[in-house]
């Protein structure tokens, strides 16, 4: 049983409807038992107070952030090599949850930053790349929204997801030369897991597998209304040529 | 209730934020979800019906 | 190649419009920062590698949706993409005709419209420098753009929208350029950044660029 199975609608459609309640309530449980465990029963940091709390939603949000990128990346290779609908309408899908983990990542991270830096918002390298990448987002989404053609749409933006992704990791070095940043190996740096403590790194890490639960959720979710839009789309041409 | 002391409002508001955006994608896709699944269902029966 | 080449050149200086307009464009970008953040001169040295620099990229931006559109509307892109030169070769000779037209003379004008922000000594050869090296990246990117949205009715917004983020880059190591070296520092390592994005861009982005004319023309 390879994976490709799936690339077919209707075998993905089957065997998302009986996956879905499960990763769901999975997602739910590891997520709110999470943030229910770092919020209520984690010290706070000598430096960062109970600020640190944060780190259990902007740490999460940002690695999510990230790696839905790369998933619209491999689905859109693979519509441009193997022509599979199932895999460019997943990363079609998947968009809109990728920017709105930017956005937790940008606001969380500001809202931190507000009492640490004192200013609500620095151009440190890090939070400087999740907005570039933010702007890589709409961009993708836009372009969706643009063209007619599904097809003709699902082309392009892949072509410009492997672009933008090209110019996303140059933009990463080019965004630390520009400013080798408030953050090199100071106390201010949000997302050095290997210098968090251990009271702090489970619950982080049970958080970071509860979003990342929450994503697949709902890309399923997402997914299967664009493959149900896909072919309501194609009926209505059928209706309209009978 | 834990003692979030002078950070408070910050951590409050971070986590606030955070809870309106999950749930508002979360809404968002559901309901878009459920109209599609409407359509498409209504444009399958008109298309039997009519052969 | 030549023939599209010179034939596109005319163009661009007959088709009345074009040519001069990012010129300007990029003067009254210039003449407007002042207003906009007081006439103090060491405040204006500081900023004016980078606004001439953002200046010009605005300026480029403005120009883009005419690389393919005018060929597209009557019926030439379809004929080049037939043609026996690969279709590669036509966008990226589409790409170095917009570098001759709006980025080379707004390298050309910098050093002048520097004057005007009071831009340092030091800081003419630098800015010229990073613009000549930077530009043939952005008219090759703005051309991938170009490529992306040639379909659309109204696509200028989201051509920007789609170009600007892929701009930073090479405005970063650009302005960083023109900045350091006004400012009497090493400028090497942004000029290595520079000239790998602007050869990485020429010789990547015209493959991606008829990739999407091709899917665009179906």
């Amino acid at each position: 049983m390879s994976i490709w199975e799936y690339a077919n609608p209707k075998k993905f459609m089957q065997t998302s409807a009986w996956a879905l309640p499960w990763v769901t309530g999975l997602a739910v449980v590891t997520l709110i038992g999470a943030l229910i465990w770092g919020f209520f029963f984690t010290p706070d940091d000598f430096r960062m107070g109970s600020t640190v709390k944060i780190i259990y939603i902007h740490v999460p949000a940002a690695i999510m952030a990230t790696g839905t990128w790369f998933m619209m990346l491999a689905t859109s290779l693979v519509w441009l090599i193997r022509r599979h609908h199932v895999s460019v309408l997943a990363a079609k899908a998947a968009a809109p949850i990728g920017m709105t983990m930017t956005l937790i990542g940008l606001f969380t991270g500001a809202i931190w930053g507000q009492p640490m830096w004192g200013t609500w918002w620095a151009w440190d390298p890090r939070l400087t790349a999740f907005l570039i990448l933010f702007l890589f987002y709409l961009g993708y989404m836009a372009l969706w929204e643009a063209i007619e053609n599904p097809d003709t749409a699902a082309d392009l933006t892949s072509v410009l997801c492997l672009v933008g992704s090209v110019f996303a990791v140059i933009s990463r070095y080019a965004v630390l030369f520009w400013n080798q940043g408030l953050h090199q190996g100071s106390s201010l740096s949000m997302d050095q897991e290997e210098h968090v403590a251990d009271v702090y790194a489970w619950p982080l890490w049970t958080a970071i597998i509860g979003f990342g639960l929450l994503f697949v959720s709902l890309v399923l979710i997402r997914t299967r209304t664009e493959i149900r839009s896909r072919r309501l789309r194609a009926l209505e041409a059928r209706e309209r040529m009978a | 209730m834990v003692e979030l002391g002078k950070y408070a409002g910050t951590v409050l508001l971070a986590y606030g934020v955070t809870i309106l955006l999950v749930l508002g994608l979360v809404a968002l896709s559901l309901v878009k979800g459920a109209r599609v699944k409407r359509a498409l269902e209504a444009q399958e029966k008109r298309m039997a019906k009519n052969g | 190649m030549i023939a599209l080449l010179s034939r596109d050149i005319a163009l661009a200086f007959r088709a009345g419009g074009g040519f001069g307009l990012s010129l300007a464009f990029f003067l009254i970008v210039t003449v407007l920062v002042p207003f906009g953040v007081g006439p103090e001169g060491g405040m204006l040295a500081r900023i004016a590698p980078g606004v001439l620099w953002v200046g010009a990229l605005l300026a480029c931006l403005l120009s883009l949706d005419r690389i393919f559109a005018l060929d597209h509307e009557d019926g030439t892109l379809d004929l080049l993409a037939t043609a026996p030169i690969p279709l590669e070769t036509v966008t990226a000779t589409k790409a170095l005709v917009h570098w001759l037209t709006t980025g080379l003379p707004l390298t050309l004008a910098a050093p002048v419209l520097g004057i005007l922000l009071n831009l340092p000594a030091k800081g003419f050869f630098w800015l010229t420098l990073s613009l000549a090296l930077g530009t043939p990246a952005l008219s090759m990117i703005g051309a991938f753009g170009a490529a992306l949205t040639v379909g659309l009715k109204r696509g200028g917004l989201l051509l920007s929208l789609l170009v600007l983020p892929l701009y930073i880059p090479t405005l970063i190591f650009g302005a960083e350029c023109a900045r350091r070296g006004a400012e009497g520092l090493a400028t090497s390592t942004p000029v290595l950044m520079l000239l790998g994005i602007t050869l990485g861009s020429v010789a990547l982005l015209p493959f991606a660029a008829a990739a999407a004319i091709r899917v665009n023309l179906r």
